[in-house]
């Protein structure tokens, strides 16, 4: 947890973003607010489609316009509007002040250029410095996510990385400029689970080290219980649940997030007969939402789900959830 | 005791590798490297491992789909290890797969209708109206709705998707279904939905699967018994609380243990974990002795050396390792 620093380091209010596609809009994320501090970990979970990476592309414009559309709401940088500021500035602070981490790191990284051209390329860019200092800012930065022979590897072509070295390579890319809020977008999906270990092994360390916030992106519920400090739930477009760490997993409150946690099942503990389904699929974002996104699926649902979309409520110790039955406001799940 | 409706015995699959101006074969990918084990009749066998250590390769190669390089197979009580391909065809009904990806296993531009009834007229004598028939009353079986039996495979979800591959497995009745990850492509909450159909429809059609996947708390919730996969090799094979309660493997440990639990109480306190170094060596060109002998924590002299042999190591519990010599 961050101690002292309480100043957000980025904080979003009531973003949306719209899709123009030929067959109508898709409202792809809904007034979504949150915020980080320096050192802080914020995990997004959801399912795909809920939202997630849109969000996140939409804060430092990475979604081609059209189709999309960031219509409303406010992404303040240590209180610098990104929304409002010129293309030019947006390019500094994109790898410069934000580093983002892609999903696969097959195909993100630029197959016809070396390893150590692209690690170079942000650095020079950023930070002014020469091919010189650039060269010995890319070992440095290939030695801290832990690849071995550093030096004799910046002249190599990415094919010649296995996955999880490309995602470190990511990962260097991403911090090359000293970020102030990283952002990783699922980087340990496309990976298997020894090598997610390692690589979850170095983000630690690098918080640790580097201290600046990290928001990172899963649908994965165990990784995000050992990292994260904060956690926000997506479903739909929207933020239904947001909580520290702690309470999000034993005091779930939102109907969605508790289903969540019961469909996974462990390698530990207790082996259940059956497994807990949410029945149905989630919901078209055809238009602005209008009433509760999870209704069709939701245990708890009655006449107020129908008629209203509910807001994020404050239910005590930082923990807010969306949800109209009283149930999430004050037992804990016993009945859900 | 239920007899084995499956039986591998020392399976190898390897591919060639061609090099040089008059493509002679240089050496050969060992994906599937001297795998042995038998499935019982109504069981569920958990197959898990890393990506690319060639489990998918292994239950193609147990229903034929490739020619394997050596090895023995037997399914319901014919050998088909080494059979031709076109005498396989009528052994076909009784094996059956469910594939990866529901994107790229459905043809786009067949109907479900027409995609759950091939198998049908390619091994029955059925008329139109009695597949029509057979199709809706599978489309019932997976949860599909069979007014939709007109519509192609963009318009359903994942998951529904997922449900048509079954449904086109399930048409002609077989014993034997390779469901290889079947659920790797799709949500976690539709994740549980196929996983509990597979398990219903066990038990109604009594169908024995070879379930693989990487998912290990899945395989844990789904398998009798459960084979890790390393390199090309079962390292350990044992029934499933037997091996997540005490595995004998290193290599199983160190997967187990990776695997994030959903539980912030036991994260912080898991500091035990052990995180693997470094990565799976090619199968084209595997270290000497024992296969995962490069990564090994409690790895030995006599590791480099010799290969482990694969032996019953506890009644039921097989593992391939020199600590349990």
């Amino acid at each position: 947890m961050p101690d002292g620093d309480t100043r957000n380091v980025l904080e979003v209010n009531n973003l949306r973003t719209v899709f123009g596609t030929r067959s109508g809009e898709v409202h792809a994320v809904n007034s979504v607010s949150f915020h980080v501090k320096p050192g802080e970990l914020l995990g997004v979970v959801g399912e795909s489609g809920s939202g997630k990476s849109v969000t996140m592309m939409s804060l430092i414009g990475l979604l081609p316009s059209p189709p999309a559309d960031v219509r409303e709401g406010e992404v303040l940088l240590d209180g610098e509007d990104l929304l409002k500021v010129t293309p030019d500035r947006l390019r500094d602070v994109r790898g410069g002040e934000v580093g983002f981490i892609f999903q696969d790191p097959m195909t993100s990284l630029n197959p016809v250029f070396t390893v150590g051209y692209q690690i170079m390329e942000p650095v020079r860019r950023h930070m002014g410095l020469n091919k010189k200092q650039a060269k010995a800012r890319a070992i440095e930065l290939l030695e801290l996510v832990g690849i071995p022979g550093a030096a004799g590897r910046l002249s190599d072509y990415p094919h010649q990385f296995s996955g999880g070295m490309r995602q470190r390579v990511m990962i260097a890319i991403a911090l090359a400029c000293d970020p102030k809020v990283l952002i990783a977008d699922e980087p340990t999906t496309a990976l298997d689970v020894t090598i997610q270990a390692q690589i979850l092994e170095i983000v630690e360390d690098l918080r640790a080290k580097l201290g600046m916030a990290i928001i990172w992106i899963t649908h994965d519920l165990g990784v995000i219980a050992g990292i994260a400090d904060r956690v926000a739930v997506m479903y739909a477009g929207q933020i239904v649940e947001h909580a520290p760490v702690f309470p999000l997993f034993n005091d779930p409150r939102h109907p969605y997030t508790r289903a969540l946690l019961k469909t996974i099942p462990t390698v530990s503990g207790e082996r259940a007969a059956k497994l807990q389904v949410i029945e149905g699929q989630p919901p078209m974002l055809g238009a602005a939402p209008t009433a509760c996104p999870f209704r069709d699926r939701c245990p708890l649902v009655f006449d107020r789900c129908h008629a209203e979309n509910p807001l994020r409520a404050d239910v005590g110790d930082g923990h807010d959830v969306a949800c109209f039955h009283p149930l999430a406001h004050t037992a804990k799940e016993a009945v859900a | 005791m239920t007899r084995p409706l499956v039986k591998v015995r020392d399976l190898k699959m390897h591919f060639p590798i061609y090099a040089g101006l008059l493509r002679r074969q240089v050496g050969a990918v060992k994906a599937v490297d001297g795998v042995s084990f038998d499935i019982l009749e109504g069981e569920t066998l958990g197959l898990v491992g890393e990506s690319g250590c060639g489990k998918s390769t292994c239950g193609r190669a147990v229903l034929r789909l490739y020619d394997i390089t050596d090895g023995e197979i037997t399914v319901d009580g014919r050998a088909i290890g080494s059979e031709d391909q076109r005498s396989l065809r009528k052994m076909r009904p009784t094996m059956q797969m469910v594939f990866q990806d529901p994107q790229a296993c459905l043809n786009p531009r067949m109907t479900v209708g027409s995609i759950i009834g091939e198998p049908l007229v390619e091994h029955t004598a059925m008329s139109k109206a009695e597949r029509t028939d057979k199709v809706r009353d599978l489309m019932d079986k997976v949860g599909l709705n069979a007014a939709f039996i007109n519509r192609y495979p963009h318009e359903f979800s994942g998951g529904q998707r997922q449900r048509i591959g079954i449904a086109r497995a399930l048409a002609l009745n077989p014993k034997f279904i390779v469901c290889d990850e079947p659920i790797a492509a799709l949500d976690v909450s539709i994740q549980a939905q196929v996983v509990n159909l597979l398990e219903e429809l066990q038990d109604s059609l009594g169908l024995t699967y070879l379930f693989i996947s990487h998912d290990l708390s899945m395989v844990r919730h789904i398998a009798d018994r459960v084979a890790v996969m390393y390199l090309g090799k079962v390292v350990e094979l044992a029934p499933r609380d037997a091996l997540y309660d005490e595995p004998l493997h290193p290599y199983t440990e160190a997967l187990l243990s990776a695997v994030p639990e959903p539980d912030p109480a036991k994260a912080g306190q898991k500091r035990d974990r052990i995180v693997l170094q470094g990565d799976v060596p090619s199968p084209a060109n595997p270290p000497e002795g024992c296969n995962f002998c490069t990564r090994c924590p409690r790895v030995m002299d006599v590791c480099t050396r010799l290969d482990p042999e694969f032996r019953e190591v506890k009644p039921g519990h097989w593992a391939a390792c020199h600590l349990h010599d």
